[in-house]
């Protein structure tokens, strides 16, 4: 099990890349209420990271603080060896997508994505041409004459991208910039966005409550809950080995099992079995895709259990089952789509695939 | 939002604030200098004041024609809130809910008092009750106070009919009560806020007008008329004391419009007069 | 949804009001314009276009109208400059003072006008506050005569007058300003002075043309400040029709004059409404 020390430093360790943003020890407090206590966290040059929350995890408090709009109420934000914060937000070299896009409403689409260039005094013809790119790259030329009333929310999306890639930004944020899309366009455009930081190669820090985009889009994911890191790591990382119980429920399903270990055995209720885990109890992340049909794969360390069948779900390809052992331990089980199902089964998985992971602590 | 700034734009901020400042002493000095002076031994005018009294109150207590004036001010505002929010309220709604022809006309009718000069609607309505031989006394005044603020009761309650959730009054209707239940039971409950705030403001403004009425007087004045004949005579500090008053007064009366209004939600209180208007 | 009876209701009394004290009059102040009347003070209803004539023909007219004009436009001006910095500071910079600034400000805007031109009358005299109190510390020898009596009297109390008038729509369109756009200029690197003049000045256009609208054609219409304040030098053209209904007596002349009013501030508003459109982007 990794204490979160050790996955900080692992997931620091795998950046090969230069540091570009560095977040130290930085909290904000907004009259009584901690939003944000004690957050560390270093971004890559060219990485896709998201910061992942709940409403009130305080993701868009710290975006806030990165932009400029905010200020902490103590600790740093470093860029490049230069720190960031006394800075304010208009001589950053940091921009924004908004939430809502915030695109100027007497501007046209042209005027609003030359505006940055504009207020940098770059000339007519400098501007011209970069603003042409911008729109071409999120292919919104044809518009370029339209006021922003004119167009639909997914356009002013882009053209809300292209103002603020149009600067060359070094870090560019996106403040849940696809949660006003409906569902067919958002997949899309996650798509579409990673191509473009690709493509673009600047660091990008994305904001989302939802952990399917995040797992889509991210090179790294830093989960945030009440204020406080669970857990920074790829998004690959983050499903299979989770810190806690929290991370392990919050993206994507798990079963948590409590249980105890003596003498480098397992115990949970009438099941058991080797692991190598420190004695004591221990709370275990097993993942429902890792419960196999009994027998299927013949593996002899396989851990077999019994129970009913109380639900399923349907989810096209795959059902979830809802199994209830003898012993009153209720799992899900994610299994291939089946027409029928017997009212009692078994079921089997390996032992490696019960991970570790700690409790998280109880926050008001 | 807070804002994070550099030096320059630290130091604009604070001229800012002292031009805010000095606008509110340029608005409220003259005001502070009359109810200061209203005390004055010495009178209006002169620097410093001394002489701290209240003789001028007295005097003002003393005086019957001035409140021989406030009556007709009260009763000619009572009669003035009774006209202007018993025609404004259909108003209000017959702008909001019905559709007839020169609508549009009728908006800008009703709501052109507010931006004309006074001067214009009170001699428009002198020709008007020349040629119809009605004689000029309180009742002209209240004619034309009421026809003036009407455009205020519109205003104020088509405002509050914007907030009001329409599907109320179809679940009335649709539990069977008819439109006049409804409107009893529904709509004026919940036009409540505005038409008080309405009729505080009417109120007020009624007590305080003085250029339609100017040219639609009869024998007897309204307060604000009494006040300008006796300072076509000359100034004197009594004159001070019942503005200090009516500054009271209107203050109070100002403040709760705002709190009515504030409770009901509107957001840009007062400035919905001058928009619609314009 | 409204059966007839209700619509009736609703839109009858309050039309036929309108139009007997409102349409009607306009319609006889119109008719006024073009009678006479007679050296017995008495009013002839013979039709000619005389009145109109006599406004452009007589100098004291014209003079007195620019003058109007001059005025009113000194006191716009005036309440724009201290109205819009001052609905700024409390739209972008007051924070949680904003809601008691507010009504600090709309409090005078209710307050009896006679009793503001009054208090000015009171400070401005020979021997006012302000002469005496610069009288008192030095500064003068001899009272200011040009402070009382004059246009600049009739300025000063009109600005002081319509200053809040001018600030609520401004206020209005300036908190209708969403947040974001200020922060999203900020973002691309925009300075405070840059994103006023770039973005919020151009969004609150309509709140600053109702505001000047306002004043102006109030102010123009005037009679009372320069009746009290103004002296000779500083009537206005309402004053001129004010002594045309009472001791001049020439009600036709003074309808034609008041009609040409009525004209000027329905063309003004309809101007106003025009341009208010043009810069109004929701």
């Amino acid at each position: 099990m990794l204490t979160k020390e050790q996955s900080e430093s692992a997931a620091s360790r795998t950046l090969s890349p230069a540091t570009l943003l560095d977040i130290r020890k930085v909290a904000k407090t907004f009259g009584k209420s901690v939003v944000l206590r004690d957050i560390s966290l270093r971004v890559a040059e060219g990485e896709f990271l998201t910061i992942l929350g709940e409403s009130g995890s305080g993701k868009t408090t710290l975006l806030r603080i990165i932009a400029g709009f905010e200020s902490a109420t103590s600790g740093e934000v470093w860029m490049k060896g230069e720190r960031l914060d006394p800075l304010p937000a208009y001589k950053r070299r940091v921009n924004t997508v908004f939430q809502h896009y915030a695109l100027f409403p007497h501007l046209t689409v042209e005027q609003n994505v030359g505006y940055g260039l504009r207020v940098e005094k770059q000339t007519e013809a400098e501007i011209s041409a970069r603003v042409e790119q911008a729109l071409a790259r999120v292919k919104m030329t044809v518009h370029a004459k339209a006021k922003p009333s004119k167009i639909s929310g997914g356009q002013q999306q882009r053209v809300a991208l292209a103002r603020a890639l149009v600067k060359r930004p070094q870090l560019l944020l996106l403040d849940e910039p696809l949660s006003a899309l409906d569902a067919n366009l958002r997949r899309q455009m996650q798509v579409e966005l990673k191509f473009l930081q690709r493509e673009v190669g600047i660091a990008f820090v994305f904001v989302t409550h939802d952990q399917e985009e995040a797992m889509v889009m991210s090179d790294r994911i830093a989960l945030l809950r009440m204020g406080e890191m669970e857990q920074v790591a790829s998004p690959r990382e983050i499903y299979s080995r989770p810190a806690t119980a929290y991370t392990a429920q919050f993206i994507g399903h798990t079963n948590l099992l409590r249980t105890v270990v003596q003498g480098g055995t397992v115990r949970c209720n009438s099941l058991s079995w080797p692991a190598p885990i420190p004695d004591g109890p221990a709370l275990l992340s097993l993942r429902p895709e890792n419960i196999r049909v009994a027998g299927s794969s013949g593996s002899q360390d396989a851990v077999r259990l019994r129970g009913q069948l109380r639900h399923r779900a349907f989810h096209g390809s795959t059902e979830l089952l809802q199994i209830e052992c003898t012993d009153g331990l209720s799992f899900a089980v994610r299994a291939p789509a089946r027409s029928n199902w017997q009212s009692e089964l078994e079921f089997e998985f390996d032992p490696a695939d019960a991970v570790p992971v700690r409790e998280s602590a109880e926050r008001t | 939002m807070e804002l994070l700034m550099n030096g320059a734009a630290e130091r604009g901020s604070r001229w800012l604030t002292l031009h805010a400042a000095l606008v509110f002493a340029f608005l409220y000095l003259p005001i502070a200098v009359l109810i200061v002076y209203s005390f004055n031994g010495a009178g209006v005018g002169g620097f410093p004041p001394r002489d701290l009294t209240l003789d001028w109150y007295r005097t003002l207590f003393a005086d019957g024609a001035i409140w021989e004036s406030v009556g007709n001010s009260l009763l000619v505002a009572a009669c003035a809130v009774a006209i202007a929010l018993g025609l404004g309220i259909p108003a209000a709604l017959a702008l909001d809910r019905a559709q007839f022809p020169g609508k549009a006309v009728f908006r800008r009718l009703v709501l052109l008092p507010l931006i004309l000069p006074g001067i214009v609607t009170g001699l428009s309505l002198l020709m008007l009750f020349n040629e119809a031989h009605i004689k000029l006394s309180l009742l002209t005044i209240v004619l034309g106070h009421g026809t003036a603020l009407i455009s205020v009761a519109t205003t104020e309650v088509f405002a509050g009919l914007q907030k009001l959730d329409r599907a109320q009054e179809e679940a009335s209707l649709d539990l069977g009560a008819n439109y006049w239940q409804t409107f009893l039971r529904v709509t004026l409950p919940n036009l409540k806020l505005s038409i008080i705030g309405a009729a505080l403001l009417i109120f007020t403004l009624s007590m305080d007008e003085i250029a339609v009425s100017f040219f639609l007087i009869g024998r007897n004045n309204t307060l604000p008329l009494e006040i300008w004949g006796r300072l076509r005579r000359g100034i004197t500090p009594e004159i001070n004391a019942i503005s200090t008053i009516i500054f009271v007064f209107s203050l109070a009366a100002i403040t709760l419009w705002y709190r009515l209004r504030k409770a009901e939600g509107a957001p840009e209180v007062a400035a919905e007069l001058i928009d619609t208007a314009v | 949804m409204f059966s007839r009876v209700y619509r009736t209701v609703i839109t009858v009394p309050p039309l036929l009001w309108v139009s007997v004290f409102l349409i009607v009059p306009y319609l006889l102040m119109f008719c006024y314009g073009f009678w006479s009347v007679s050296p017995a003070r008495v009013i002839v209803h013979s039709w000619s276009l005389e009145n109109y004539h006599q406004l452009l023909r007589v100098d004291v007219y014209w003079q007195t109208l620019l003058r109007s004009i001059w005025i009113a436009a000194r006191v716009t001006l005036f309440s724009l400059f201290l109205g819009y910095p001052l609905a700024y500071f409390l739209s972008f910079r007051a924070g949680a003072r904003k809601d008691l600034l507010y009504q600090l400000v709309i409090i005078p805007l209710w307050v009896s006008y006679l009793v503001r031109a009054y208090a000015w009358m009171t400070i401005l005299g020979s021997s006012g506050v302000l002469n005496t109190l610069l009288h008192y510390a030095h500064l003068t020898s001899q009272p200011l005569d040009f402070l009382l009596y004059s246009p600049f009297a009739v300025v000063l109390t009109l600005t002081h007058i319509y200053t809040p008038f001018t600030f609520l729509p401004i206020y209005a369109s300036l908190e209708h300003i969403p947040r974001n756009l200020v922060e999203a200029s900020h973002d691309l690197g925009a300075s405070p002075v840059q994103t006023f003049w770039r973005v919020i000045l151009p969004l609150s256009i309509p709140g600053v043309l109702a505001g000047a609208t306002f004043a102006f054609v109030l102010s123009l219409g005037d009679f009372l400040a320069p009746l009290l304040l103004g002296g000779p030098s500083g009537i206005m053209i309402s004053n001129i029709v004010v002594s045309l209904f009472g001791a001049a007596y020439n009600w036709p002349l003074g309808a034609a004059i008041s009609f040409c009013m009525l004209i000027l501030v329905v063309t003004l508003l309809f101007f106003s409404e025009r341009l208010e459109k043009r810069w109004s982007f929701s």
